[in-house]
């Protein structure tokens, strides 16, 4: 029994549309990875020195290493510190940046595969999409 | 040590880790997480917490220039983004319960694993390919354009429920230790589905933003995504990274390999004793 070395090329899908909409998320997402490499850059900066004073003794970094992410994780208090110009909510909306990134290409993706007409891939891709929205649901709760 | 000296010195070496782990093919987060916890004593949960955002950033990074070249798979990476996330969520819930301890084995351990697998990675073959009818059926078959052989290389894709299971386990170590994963799916990948290696490689990095997407959510919600420890973290990787990338064609790196391959080698005696000393 021999076995064809080379796929027959309808066996492989050339998924134009989704490989151009990857292209422009591609850009996006670069784009994206500079916003929020500056927000965490500016954050940082302004946490330092205007918003939170971090200090400068040892035992100032031992009460800010300890303290990890405790801090209320709402829109409230992301809106509200973006509007004091509070250093760690620019951190913070450049964190959200970048861990939704993934899941608005995951959201394109599943359009693509729809124009596509390719309903595997739809619901494969929107099972990704569940679980990106569950472990956001589930974090609150773990 | 002022939270000024702390927050330069995480850049610099996470800036440090990016780079080194562009030019030998392997995440920041396996340098990272080692450096928070054995030199600066951050607790591991949170070096686990900036590291995954940094994985995200550098993910993203590369994603963009891959695709754009046409490398990556992106129906293998779409159908596998399914076991990693799964992995990946339940890696995230099962590290908020760790004990440190565990966690600091684990990651020894899987330091270890990743020198072998650097040290064997030349000598291996690829297994012979079998008909799969599940590829056949999601048409994952496909094709790219090899700048170095300078032809369009078609290629099959085999075992896809083996490679769909080894990405639920590199989807579940990325959450427990916040890490790509990508040393785990890049042989099964190659090896085990009949891909190759420049596929492999492009593909992982594609499906590894959303991986790691899935747990920082956990950890972020959870409260393990220190914004003083992640912004310098996330930055400093990410820049690494982009140098790296950089440099990746003018530098021959063999000896960077050898070097890199000493580091790990003792940071996991380091991690292992941490986690095991009474």
């Amino acid at each position: 029994m021999s076995e064809p070395t080379l796929p027959n090329p309808n066996e492989a899908p050339d998924d134009a549309v989704v490989h151009r909409v990857e292209q422009i998320i591609g850009n996006l997402l670069r784009c994206g990875v500079l916003t929020s490499l500056a927000l965490l850059v500016a954050g940082t900066l302004v946490s330092f020195f205007h918003s939170h004073r971090y200090g400068s003794t040892s035992d100032d970094l031992s009460v800010l290493i300890a303290k990890g992410g405790d801090f209320e994780r709402s829109f409230a208090w992301l809106f509200g510190g973006l509007r004091d110009f509070r250093g760690q909510a620019l951190i913070v909306l450049g964190l959200v940046f970048l861990i939704a990134t993934p899941l608005l290409r995951v959201a394109v993706s599943v359009v693509a595969y729809i124009i596509e007409r390719d309903l595997i891939f739809v619901l494969i891709t929107s099972l990704v999409l569940v679980l990106l929205v569950v472990s956001f649901l589930i974090g609150g709760h773990g | 040590m002022s939270p000024l000296v702390f927050t330069l010195l995480a850049f610099g070496i996470s800036f440090v880790a990016g780079l080194f782990g562009s030019l030998v093919g392997v995440g920041g987060g396996i340098i990272v997480v080692p450096a928070l916890t054995l030199i600066f004593g951050v607790p591991i949960h949170f070096a686990i917490g900036a590291s995954i955002v940094s994985v995200i950033a550098t993910s993203n990074g590369a994603a963009a220039s891959y695709v754009k070249r046409g490398i990556a798979n992106l129906r293998v990476a779409m159908l596998l983004e399914v076991a990693t996330a799964s992995g990946a969520i339940v890696g995230a819930l099962l590290a908020g319960r760790a004990q440190p301890r565990v966690l600091f084995v684990l990651f020894g351990l899987t330091l270890l694993y990743v020198v072998w697998s650097m040290l064997r990675k030349r000598t291996a073959a690829q297994l012979e390919i079998p008909p799969d009818r599940i590829a056949d059926r999601l048409r994952l078959h496909g094709s790219y354009f090899d700048d170095s052989e300078q032809k369009q290389i078609h290629y099959r894709v085999a075992r896809t429920p083996f490679g769909f299971a080894v990405s639920g386990i590199a989807g579940l170590l990325s959450g427990l230790l916040g890490i790509g994963g990508g040393a785990i799916k890049v042989p099964a990948m190659h090896l085990a589905m009949g891909m190759p290696l420049k596929v492999c490689t492009a593909t992982s990095n594609f499906m590894i933003g959303v991986t790691a997407a899935a747990s920082a959510m956990v950890y972020f919600m959870r409260g393990d995504v220190s914004p003083f420890i992640a912004a310098p973290v996330a930055s400093g990787v990410l820049l690494g990274a982009m140098a790296g990338s950089q440099l990746m064609t003018r530098l021959r790196n063999n000896w960077i390999k050898t070097l890199f391959l000493i580091v790990l080698f003792f940071t996991s005696g380091q991690m292992l004793w941490k986690g095991l000393r009474p």
